[in-house]
């Protein structure tokens, strides 16, 4: 009992400058540190170099008149609007063609990348055809291709193709009726929300009553009924409030209805068709990861060819899907910029350019621009994750 | 020890900007005879003002003023390098030093000159807006133009008056943005829009890039000043003074009768005027640090401004604009250059 074991038995206690998880966190500090130093020091020297170069800075301009037009605005916006209103215009024309594009695309993507596997040769090479040309050529050209070579070489407007004089074709853009709401018509739009929650009402009791009798309900087929005939039902009974503003030719072009114009329908077109491309490539390799041994399953369970692809590949398919069709939204979103190209009002050829080069705010725009951009990548990045795991496999 | 060699690394590159500090204004003039050459911004391409030739050389008004800073700061009109920017880049590439100065048909406005951080060196072109329209519309004056598609360049004084003409009128317009004066010029000869508007000496430029020039036509109504001229960074006095006195220098000598072709005689000529502008007495050059050969290395190489004018945008090119505005003040126009004296 003379000696102490507690000592010996243990490795003596080493120096902290040899902790390696010590080091490892001093390192990382340090690191940290020069990072940081290097951003405040790159700050300040723009600041101060600006400073000295009589460029004045803030965003004090973000209230200033803009003093120019645009030719799409999902908002009201007029020459005298600020330039903060600028970039919302901006902001919004990027969203709506970035949504337009991605809707388009997923849809392109998912029917080209079921085609390409199809048994029928012809359909098939098409599909292979289609992805091999579009992913191969740079998208710039693309949108240029369907602006400067085929929205420019339609006819004049006063030789406009015309569609049962309802809908008119021409190169400043494509003319349809809009619809205007008459008096009671919000009866329709209650309607339509009474019908959506009684689908969900319905879809939650048959899932109850497959779980607990084992019956099956058509309830695709309700749920259309509902959703469509409720609404149009209480239409006709208000006595269909509502009527079609139908354009028409006057001076220089047609007025009235909505107008979608050529750079929306180029860009939105490229965006969509060069996407697509990917996309289908991504469905192909999501449907060809599932090992063809569930579908095998699934027929000898006697599950009918399209509930087997409903129930059984699709949903095993979707989770190889989803990562990277999550990028291809990004780039979609990112690839809008380029509209700059055929001068589609988006947030970089309006904001980033224009009220850049009129206002001379070169850093605090571009930070804003930069900053938009990364916020839309996050909330779509975000979006299909939470999507992801809701898809995940669950293991019970 | 991963970890160890990137935080070495980053503390360099830290070290590394901290010796590159800030850039000191007033180092124009010296950076550019250190280098050896000036390094000039034009438009992308705009017949008359700055466009490449079929030999690949840039030619224009624009292009020349720019000639000229550079015969007088090396003596050899040739020690440029030409940077195309279109109407978006230029402020930013000249804040930035990336050019040395800009030469593109840039108008002088209270906005740039005051908040931008840069001077404007005087005017080389007295300009103003026009629009121009398809014969085959029949319009005759721009007050009949309400509803029309207009295709303009962004980012442009141009986009703004367009705005204030119209609203003065209480007219309507559909506008139809381009980033180039190229995109601009097939937008309206696809008949994307009903008119197109820039400064008048452009709308000239651009419809002789038309394939049939003569169905579009010019409308008489000039709707701004648009004063057009070189610009240089602010904070260089010394810089600022050699690109506006060779302006100047090639005004004074249209205004004294000195040509390209007859500037070797003239040393020998006895007017004060001459001698001073060529260098062969009182010795000028030292005050803005070049050369007493300054003016006659720009008008030898360059040519006076009636030279460098007619050449390139008058008659005997295939614009063949009229002096209008851009005759010298002793001939109805309002060109107008201080002595040198």
């Amino acid at each position: 009992m003379a000696d102490t074991p507690t000592v010996s038995s243990q490795p003596a206690k080493p120096k902290l400058t040899r902790d390696p998880r010590f080091r490892a966190l001093v390192f990382q500090v340090l690191a940290l540190i020069a990072v940081a130093a290097f951003f405040i020091y790159i700050v300040h020297n723009t600041l101060l170099n600006m400073e000295q170069r009589g460029i004045s800075t803030g965003f004090a301009f973000l209230d200033r008149p803009s003093g120019f037009a645009i030719l799409q605005s999902l908002i009201p916006y007029s020459e005298s609007s600020t330039y903060g209103r600028t970039f919302v215009v901006g902001l919004l024309n990027t969203i709506l063609v970035s949504v337009l594009g991605i809707i388009f695309a997923t849809l392109v993507g998912f029917l080209v990348g079921v085609m390409r596997l199809s048994r029928n040769w012809l359909i098939s090479k098409l599909a292979m055809v289609y992805i091999e040309l579009f992913r191969n050529i740079p998208l710039l050209l693309q949108i240029v291709f369907w602006y400067f070579a085929v929205a420019f070489n339609l006819p004049a407007p006063r030789q406009s193709l015309a569609f049962g004089d309802l809908v008119f074709l021409n190169n400043r853009g494509m003319y349809v009726p809009a619809p205007v709401v008459g008096e009671g018509f919000w009866m329709t739009g209650v309607a339509l929300v009474v019908a959506i929650v009684a689908v969900v009402l319905l879809v939650r009791w048959a899932r109850r009553r497959f779980e607990t009798t084992g019956k099956t309900f058509h309830t695709v087929y309700a749920a259309l009924a509902i959703v469509v005939g409720l609404p149009l039902l209480v239409f006709f009974a208000t006595g269909a409030p509502l009527h079609w503003d139908v354009p028409a030719l006057k001076g220089f072009n047609f007025r009235g209805g909505l107008t979608v114009i050529p750079e929306l329908f180029a860009l939105t077109l490229a965006l969509t068709i060069y996407t697509a491309a990917f996309i289908a490539e991504t469905v192909r390799s999501g449907i060809q990861s599932v090992s063809h041994g569930q579908t095998e399953a699934a027929s000898a369970l006697g599950l009918s060819h399209a509930r087997t692809l409903r129930l059984v590949v699709i949903p095993q398919a979707m989770r190889v899907i989803i990562p990277p069709l999550t990028s291809q939204y990004l780039n979609l979103t990112k690839n809008s910029s380029l509209a700059v190209a055929i001068g589609y009002p988006d947030l970089v050829a309006v904001f980033a350019g224009t009220t850049l080069n009129q206002t001379g705010q070169a850093v605090e725009i571009i930070a804003i621009t930069m900053a938009v951009y990364l916020t839309l990548s996050l909330a779509i990045s975000l979006l299909m994750n939470w999507y992801n795991a809701k898809m995940a496999l669950r293991e019970r | 020890m991963k970890k160890q060699r990137f935080s070495v690394v980053a503390a360099m590159a830290v070290a590394g900007m901290l010796v590159m500090g800030s850039a000191h204004a007033g180092a124009t003039f010296d950076a550019v005879k250190k280098k050896g050459f000036l390094q000039c911004g034009v438009t992308t391409g705009l017949p008359g003002f700055s466009a490449p030739d079929e030999k690949g050389n840039w030619t224009g008004i624009d292009v020349d003023t720019c000639r000229a800073v550079a015969a007088a700061m090396f003596g050899d009109a040739k020690k440029v390098k030409f940077t195309p920017l279109n109407a978006k880049e230029r402020f930013t590439a000249l804040q930035s030093g990336e050019i040395d100065m800009l030469s593109r048909n840039t108008t002088w406005t209270f906005t740039r000159d005051t908040s931008l951080g840069l001077n404007f060196a005087g005017v080389n072109y007295y300009d103003g807006q026009g629009f121009m329209v398809s014969k085959k519309l029949g319009v005759k004056s721009a007050l009949e133009l309400s509803g029309a598609a207009i295709c303009i360049q962004a980012g442009t004084t141009t986009e703004l008056n367009l705005a204030d003409y119209f609203r003065a009128n209480k007219m309507e317009y559909t506008a139809i943005t381009y980033d180039t004066s190229e995109e601009t010029i097939k937008g309206f000869e696809a008949g994307r829009c009903d008119v197109l508007t820039s400064d008048q000496s452009q709308l000239y430029a651009l419809r002789v890039k038309l394939p049939k020039p003569d169905d579009a036509v010019v409308l008489p109504e000039v709707i701004s000043k648009e004063p057009l001229g070189p610009v240089v960074r602010q904070g260089d006095d010394e810089w600022f003074n050699v690109v506006r006195w060779a302006l100047f220098a090639q005004l004074n000598a249209e205004e004294l009768g000195v040509s390209s072709k007859n500037v070797d005689q003239m040393l020998k000529s006895n007017d004060p005027g001459i001698k001073r502008l060529l260098g062969v007495e009182g010795g000028f050059g030292k005050f803005i640090g070049v050369d007493d050969k300054w003016a006659y290395s720009i008008i030898k190489q360059v040519g006076n401004y009636g030279e460098m004018f007619e050449r390139n945008v008058g008659q005997g090119s295939p614009l063949k604009i009229s002096r209008g505005l851009n005759a010298l003040w002793n001939k109805g126009g309002i060109q107008y250059a201080p002595p040198v004296r």
